[in-house]
This record gives structure tokens, C-alpha cells and sequence, in this order.
């Protein structure tokens, strides 16, 4: 037996087994090369698409005010005073649906894993992931033959009533604005949030669930007792993910918002606020020269930020997964 | 009041909520049909604010406190789950109602040569190869390298390495599929020069956002796999490599296949890489090493940009582009329902 009696399924490979006193020996060393390949080109490609928007992105950087000049949609402005506003419509959304998605998220987590019954638990699982499997630009129809429609009646409402607050100041029909896109994204990062919680809750330690039931806690009090602080740690990290998703999306806020360069917080106003990503999908195809440069230093300004937000929400998780006794 | 704590515990009958629901719905389509004809958003929206407080008011006469509050948390938690399914649900009926009007076999077989204007005529078939083409070159691209890389996190990879690849591909997930496009691009504009347009651009662009996709979900189904295989395996002398494609591989064949799949229709439905690489063509492309290539996410933002008659071929594209994600999805959870190997 401790020959390399090669099992019948492989018997078709014989010749490979038994090459070579060790059996194997060279079809190891290939495989493990190729294997630790393809790692590395997952570090290369990584530092590639750094490097190859740094190199084409450094002429805008370091260009002169004469230089820009001659790009036609930057009107005359600097690099900064250019991608200030973009950086701002980039974030404000991201908050817009981070507001709204993660309270939301948490409940659909908690209905899930805690709330519905145990033989549905999963199929609902499932149609919440669904979401996450729809095309962004059907995402961007569907908020403006549907979305934008139903909200209409709640945002007159808003600007007729609490207009004096300027957050709500100025609505105009169509929905168009920072708002309705933010609402869009807030549905679209749903699932990878949702997902992220849903595991973190379902982690937490059965003991204390029935300690806290045992002492005649409801399941709300049980929830707060138990699986809430058990998953803080685990919400933060979702939202930051659900953050560098929604940091990037294009289609989206593209179809939904029409643009504008400021920086206010006229949520409901038209015509303001505009992102990174959507305003690189909105100019490149008309872009040359050195307009190209500065849409793709734009690009690599949003690369960094995303990046940067999914390190620290990955690190959240690993120190998570490090000192939390569930592991 | 903290005397009804040493009293028989006093609980709602079972039925109490649904009686509660049923009322709160009469009163929203009630105080809505005075102010016209009511909406389904509308009735839905005063429904919930009138249910929840009603509700837990109810509760906290009869029950107390603690009980009121934890209806009220069970409405929230439900409420948020029937919320996320609002979205799914009308944006699927949007898109078949809107789809429907204009998608037809011939709209499937069609290119848009010598469509213009108001003409009703003309499809989708060339971004659908265009489709076909991108996708496949990322997969090309995305498959292999994914579960190799998989490979070697599970089998191979130790230390320092293998977390920083691990950290490093959680964090290529998140890359925002516009700078993949941006980066693909550039590369190309690099390499080849400006005037460089081809389904291969976007191919590699798609491959960047697939592949952390591929290999998360192979690294999960590899973990899976009983470390009592590998040992047979080993104790009867087959090679660590052999152990790997013929058992390791095998065994997860199934969840592989799922996740593969899963990938695929996350980036076969990727417009904004595409829109900036590859861009829209109005006949069918067979080359993918030359020139520009419809793809079906594309078509459907510029048909839908065009406007007028256009518009309704955008929700066919619509259409034919959900139905594709859809059937990917279904496919994908079969496979790992019936030919996943039934493990203890």
C-alpha cells in the first residue's frame, strides 16, 4: 500500500504519478507555481490599475492653471476647485443612502435571522441578494419611471411645509436630485450590508440568547441584550462596505440626478450636486487631450477613497474575527 | 402600575395584530379616498403610520410596557423587510410592463442597421453577441485565475502572504466598477495608443471586477471540502496535486459552478466600465481584437437616452437583460441544490 498505487481514477495519469521516485514531485512543483501565480498577479493587477491611473493622471495633477484652462467643462477652475465639488455630491449621496440603509439593514438582518420563521429564513435570504444581482442601469430606469414619480408627492409635501428648513428649500418636478439618488443607492447597497449583518448576527453565542430568554427577557430585550452589542463591531464594518459601494456607483446616480458643481446641502433642489464616478461616465466619451488626464485623476482620487474605506472596514472585521470568542 | 407584574400576565389574543392591521388599512384607504383616488404607495405609507403606535398602544394598556415595546420592535423589523421587498418587486413589474411592448423574437434577432428616427423596427441582437463576447473574455480571464488563487489560499498559501492576498482581495471587491473601466482605458491607451477600441478592453476591464468575486466564493466551497478526503487521499499516495483536482475539486464542483455563475451575472449586467471602453455600435461586431462592440447594459442607457421611440427598445433591453441575470441566478442555485455531494 505504501507504494504509489495510484487509485483507479487515476489511473489514467499513471505515467505522471510514477515519474520520478517521489510520486508527483514535478506535477507538485507545477501546480504550486501556478497556484502562488495567480496570487501574485492579484497583488499585480491590484498595483497596476494604482500605477497606470497614477501615470496618466500625474499631467493633471501637476499641470499649470494655463493648462486647465484649455479643458472646456472644468470652466476655467483649478484641479482642487474642480474635483471639491465632485468629491462633496460623491460623499453627500453615500451619507444620504448610508442614512437610510443601514437602520433598515439592521432590521432586515434581524427579521431574518431572529424574527421569521426558520424554514422561510432562507428563501427570504435569498430575494434580498437578489437585488444585488440587478443591473445598476435597470436600477437607474427604475428610479426614474418609478421612484421619482412616487417620491413627488412627498417632497412638495416637504418644501411646502418644512421649505424654511434649507435642507428642504427649493423642490422642483421631476425628482431629480441629490435625494432620489441617494435613495437609489441606498436600495442598491442593501444586500452587501444586509448580508455582512445577517452573518454577524447569526454568530452570536446561542448561550447568551437563552440566558437573556431564560431570565424572562422578550426578544426584543433578548436583542438588545445579547445579539446587538455582540454585532456592533459588525455593523460598522457593513456600513464602511456598504460605503465604498455606494462611494462608486455610476449608473445610478448618472440616470437619476441631473448635475450640477456646488457645494450646499439642497438635498431636494435640482441641478446641484454631481459624483465623481457618474461625472468620469458623463465626460470621457467626449473628453481629449488633457481632459482625459483630469477625469482620470478624478478616478484615482475615488479609487483611493474607496480603497482606503474598505481597508478599515475590513480591518473592523479581522480584529472582529481576532478577539471575538465565537471564532 | 409596576403592580401589574405580580398580576396574572395579561397577553393579546394571537388574532390582535391582524384585527389591528386590518383596521389601519380601512382608515389609510379611508382618509385617502377622501382626497381622491388613493395610490398603493400612499395607502402603504399611512397604513405603517397608523398600525405601529395604534399597535403599541393597545399593548401597553393591556400587556404593559415591556410587551408594547417588543411589538412594536417585531412591526419595525417587519416592516423593514416588507420596505426592501418594495423595491424588488415594482422594479421587476416596471420592467416587464415596460419591457413586454416591444420585446419579441425579432427583437432578439435584430441589429439597429438603418434604424433611425421614429422607426419602431430594430433590436438587440449585437449587443447581445457584444454581450456574449465581453463577458466571455472576462470570464476567460476571471475563471481560471480566481480558483487558482483560491487554490493556493486554501492548499497552498501560509503566513504573511496569504493574508495580505486574502485582505487584498476582500479589498478588490470594492473597487468601483468605473475605475476598473478607467484602469483598463488607461492600459490600453498605453499600450496600443488612443485609437484602440475592442470588446477586449471591456473584457479586461470585467475581469478586474470578477475575479475577487470568484475567488471568494471558490475559497468558501474549498474550506468546505472534509480535511478526511485529503487525508485518504494523501495516505494512499496520491500526489498533493492529483488531491486537488481529483478530490478537492471535485468534491466542490458543485459550489464552484454556483459561485462562477453568480460571478457572471454580477458583471454580465456592468454598464459604466463598458460605456467608457467599448462604447455602442449599431451592428453586429464579430471581432472582439477590433473595433467598437454593443453590449446589452450599454444599449439600454443609450437607447433609453435617446428618448421617444427609443424608449421602448430600452426596456426590452431591459427586459432581456434581467431575464439573462435572473435565469444565471436560478441556474446557479439548482446546481448547488441537487449536485452538491451530501456531506456530514
Amino acid at each position: 500500500m505504501a507504494t504509489a498505487a495510484p487509485t483507479p481514477s487515476t489511473s489514467g495519469r499513471t505515467s505522471v504519478v510514477r515519474a520520478g521516485r517521489s510520486p508527483g514531485k514535478l506535477g507538485n512543483r507545477i501546480f504550486a507555481g501556478i497556484s502562488s501565480g495567480a496570487g501574485i498577479i492579484i497583488l499585480v493587477v491590484l498595483a497596476a490599475v494604482a500605477l497606470f491611473l497614477l501615470y496618466r493622471a500625474w499631467p493633471a495633477l501637476t499641470a499649470s492653471r494655463e493648462q486647465l484652462a484649455e479643458v472646456g467643462f472644468m470652466q476655467g477652475k483649478g484641479m482642487w476647485a474642480y474635483v471639491a465639488p465632485l468629491l462633496f455630491g460623491t460623499v453627500l449621496s453615500s451619507v444620504i443612502a448610508l442614512t437610510v440603509a443601514v437602520p433598515l439593514s439592521i432590521g432586515i438582518a434581524l427579521f431574518i435571522s431572529h424574527y421569521a420563521p426558520r424554514r422561510l429564513a432562507q428563501g427570504l435570504g435569498y430575494l434580498v441578494d437578489l437585488l444585488a444581482a440587478i443591473p445598476s442601469v435597470i436600477f437607474g430606469l427604475w428610479g426614474i419611471q418609478w421612484l421619482q414619480p412616487t417620491l413627488d408627492p412627498l417632497f412638495r409635501w416637504l418644501t411646502d411645509r418644512l421649505g424654511w428648513i434649507p435642507l428642504f428649500a427649493d423642490y422642483q418636478a421631476p425628482a431629480r436630485n441629490i435625494m432620489t439618488a441617494g435613495l437609489v443607492l441606498a436600495i442598491m447597497v442593501l444586500p452587501i450590508i444586509t448580508a455582512t449583518i445577517r452573518e454577524v448576527f447569526l454568530q452570536t453565542p446561542r448561550l447568551h440568547e437563552e440566558a437573556s430568554l431564560a431570565l424572562g427577557a422578550t426578544r426584543w430585550e433578548m436583542i438588545r441584550q445579547a445579539v446587538l452589542p455582540f454585532g456592533r463591531s459588525g455593523v460598522i464594518s457593513a456600513a464602511m462596505l456598504g460605503m465604498g459601494r455606494a462611494l462608486g456607483e455610476t449608473m445610478a446616480v448618472l440616470m437619476v440626478l441631473s448635475p450640477g458643481y456646488l457645494i450646499n446641502f439642497y438635498l431636494l433642489k435640482p441641478g446641484q450636486h454631481q459624483s465623481i464616478a457618474a461625472n468620469i461616465a458623463a465626460q470621457l466619451p467626449e473628453a481629449s487631450g488633457m481632459g482625459v488626464d483630469v477625469l482620470i485623476a478624478t478616478g484615482l482620487i475615488l479609487f483611493v477613497l474607496t480603497f482606503g474605506v474598505n481597508l478599515f472596514a475590513r480591518w473592523v472585521i479581522a480584529r472582529r474575527a481576532e478577539f471575538s470568542g465565537a471564532n | 402600575m409596576t403592580t401589574t407584574a405580580l398580576h396574572q400576565v395579561r397577553r393579546l389574543p394571537s388574532w390582535a395584530p391582524w384585527a389591528v392591521l386590518a383596521g389601519s388599512v380601512a382608515v389609510a384607504v379611508a382618509v385617502l379616498a377622501l382626497g381622491g383616488t388613493p395610490s398603493v404607495a400612499g395607502v402603504g405609507f399611512l397604513t405603517a403610520v397608523v398600525f405601529a403606535p395604534l399597535l403599541t398602544a393597545i399593548s401597553w394598556q393591556v400587556e404593559g410596557s415591556r410587551r408594547a415595546k417588543d411589538r412594536l420592535a417585531t412591526t419595525l423589523v417587519t416592516a423593514a423587510f416588507v420596505v426592501a421587498m418594495v423595491p424588488l418587486v415594482t422594479l421587476v413589474w416596471t420592467v416587464v410592463a415596460g419591457g413586454v411592448r416591444a420585446f419579441s423574437w425579432e427583437f432578439l434577432s435584430t441589429d439597429m442597421v438603418g434604424i433611425f428616427g421614429q422607426m419602431t423596427e430594430g433590436g438587440a441582437y449585437h449587443a447581445i453577441i457584444g454581450t456574449l463576447y465581453v463577458t466571455g473574455i472576462a470570464s476567460l480571464i476571471a475563471i481560471p485565475l480566481g480558483i487558482f488563487t483560491a487554490i493556493y489560499l486554501v492548499e497552498y498559501g501560509g503566513g504573511r502572504a496569504k493574508r495580505a492576498i486574502t485582505l487584498l482581495v476582500d479589498v478588490m471587491t470594492g473597487i468601483p466598477s468605473i475605475v476598473a473601466g478607467l484602469f483598463a482605458f488607461t492600459l490600453f491607451i498605453v499600450l496600443f495608443g488612443p485609437g484602440y477600441k475592442s470588446a477586449l478592453i471591456g473584457g479586461i476591464a470585467l475581469a478586474v471586477l470578477m475575479t475577487p468575486v470568484v475567488v471568494r466564493s471558490v475559497e468558501e466551497m474549498l474550506r468546505l471540502v472534509p480535511n478526511e478526503l485529503r487525508e485518504a487521499a494523501y495516505a494512499l499516495g496520491v500526489p498533493k496535486w492529483l488531491t486537488i483536482v481529483k478530490v478537492v475539486l471535485r468534491t466542490a464542483i458543485a459550489g464552484i459552478t454556483t459561485g462562477v455563475m453568480i460571478a457572471i451575472a454580477r458583471v454580465i449586467g456592468e454598464t459604466a466600465p463598458l460605456l467608457i471602453t467599448v462604447g455602442i455600435t449599431n451592428a453586429v461586431n464579430y471581432d472582439a481584437f477590433d473595433g467598437r462592440i454593443a453590449t446589452l447594459p450599454v444599449y439600454v442607457y443609450r437607447q433609453y437616452a435617446q428618448g421617444g421611440v427609443s424608449e421602448y427598445r430600452a426596456w426590452a433591453g431591459a427586459l432581456t437583460l434581467i431575464i439573462i441575470v435572473m435565469l444565471l441566478n436560478l441556474v446557479a442555485r439548482l446546481v448547488s441544490r441537487y449536485f452538491s455531494p451530501k456531506v456530514r
